[in-house]
């Protein structure tokens, strides 16, 4: 299958992700910013970095780049949109995903290994992955607190779309060690219908041993699985 | 003619500011024991080409909604509209 990676001026990560689609077996493709075409994406990618150098605020000002419309829409047919980071930062100010990421509670800029529980089965990025089981997967960045209102996060939690929750690495509650201070924990969150995730850790950064942890190595097989089935998304993009 | 704008972006009252405790907490280290809260936001200076100053502060409220500020998260307030010194009417 074929992965797009959106790069911005400023983005960091397009080149691990591909690095980690390549070790998964599978093809990746970079989409400029300017341009409107996800040359047949099966799944877009939106990497981590400073698109744009968020010098206003993280994703306020790639949101209206002309590829962000043509992922939007994309996502509006069913087609998998994946933000880590930076890109969970966009998807937010684009309205994809609800609430915000802001100032770490620390102040500082954390990149530190991280351990993630996954909150919900009813995602093709999470799907098998057991609740009980952690994963190891690192973060890197000063502006990852999840904010969102009380009704919001409720709503969330209701709706099973808490992708991830930061824990420690025994699996209990986060408490102090959690490297940002997000409301309820939350480290990713999907849609309503499940297609778009947005997560501030990086699993592209957790694919092989080598690295200290392969875990994030599975999200990238199961967004490959569920595209292979077929099921309930967007044919490719155009 | 022109007009400059200056525009306040901040967090809402609900959402937590470290930045504003960390300042809170340090004046209060240097003996400003009176400091009860402190909150940090951005300011925005605007230079706007406009017809009046009606439509300037509607131009630069138009700005705030669609880019200066994420209204999950901040409040703004458009603190002054005033023509600049080499304003042409």
């Amino acid at each position: 299958m074929r992965f797009g990676i959106t790069v911005f001026p400023g983005t960091w990560s397009d080149r691990d992700c591909a690095h980690a689609v390549e070790l998964a077996g599978h093809q990746a493709v970079m989409l400029w910013h300017k341009d409107a075409d996800l040359r047949g994406a099966d799944c877009v990618i939106l990497p981590g970095g400073f698109a744009y150098g968020d010098y206003l605020r993280a994703g306020a000002v790639a949101r209206f780049a002309p590829l962000m419309e043509s992922v939007v829409a994309f996502a509006d047919r069913g087609g998998l949109v994946w933000g880590i980071c930076n890109g969970f930062q966009i998807l937010c100010e684009a309205h994809l995903l609800p609430g915000a990421l802001t100032r770490n509670g620390s102040l500082q800029f954390r990149c530190e290994p991280s351990w993630l529980r996954v909150e919900t089965q009813s995602s093709p990025f999470t799907a098998g992955i057991a609740s009980e089981e952690v994963l190891q997967i690192p973060v890197s960045h000063g502006e990852g607190r999840y904010v969102a209102g009380e009704g919001t996060l409720d709503g969330l939690e209701r709706d099973e779309r808490v992708a991830f929750r930061y824990v420690a690495k025994d699996g209990s509650p986060a408490g102090a060690s959690s490297p940002n201070g997000s409301m309820r924990d939350v480290a990713g969150i999907v849609n309503p219908a499940g297609n778009v995730l947005g997560m501030m850790p990086h699993p592209e950064r957790a694919c092989e041993p080598l690295l200290g942890s392969d875990d994030g190595m599975r999200l990238f097989l199961n967004v490959a699985r569920a595209v292979s089935r077929g099921a309930a998304f967007a044919a490719p993009a155009s | 003619m022109t007009w400059v704008a200056e525009v306040v972006v901040q967090l809402k009252p609900v959402v937590n500011d470290p930045q504003g405790l960390v300042v809170r907490d340090g004046l209060r280290r240097l003996g400003f024991t009176g400091v009860r809260a402190a909150r940090i936001g951005k300011h925005v200076e605007l230079e706007v080409e406009a017809d009046s100053e009606q439509d300037a502060r509607e131009s630069v409220a138009a700005m705030c909604e669609k880019l200066l500020r994420n209204p999950v998260i901040e409040d703004y307030r458009i603190d002054s509209v005033r023509a600049t010194a080499e304003g042409r009417a």
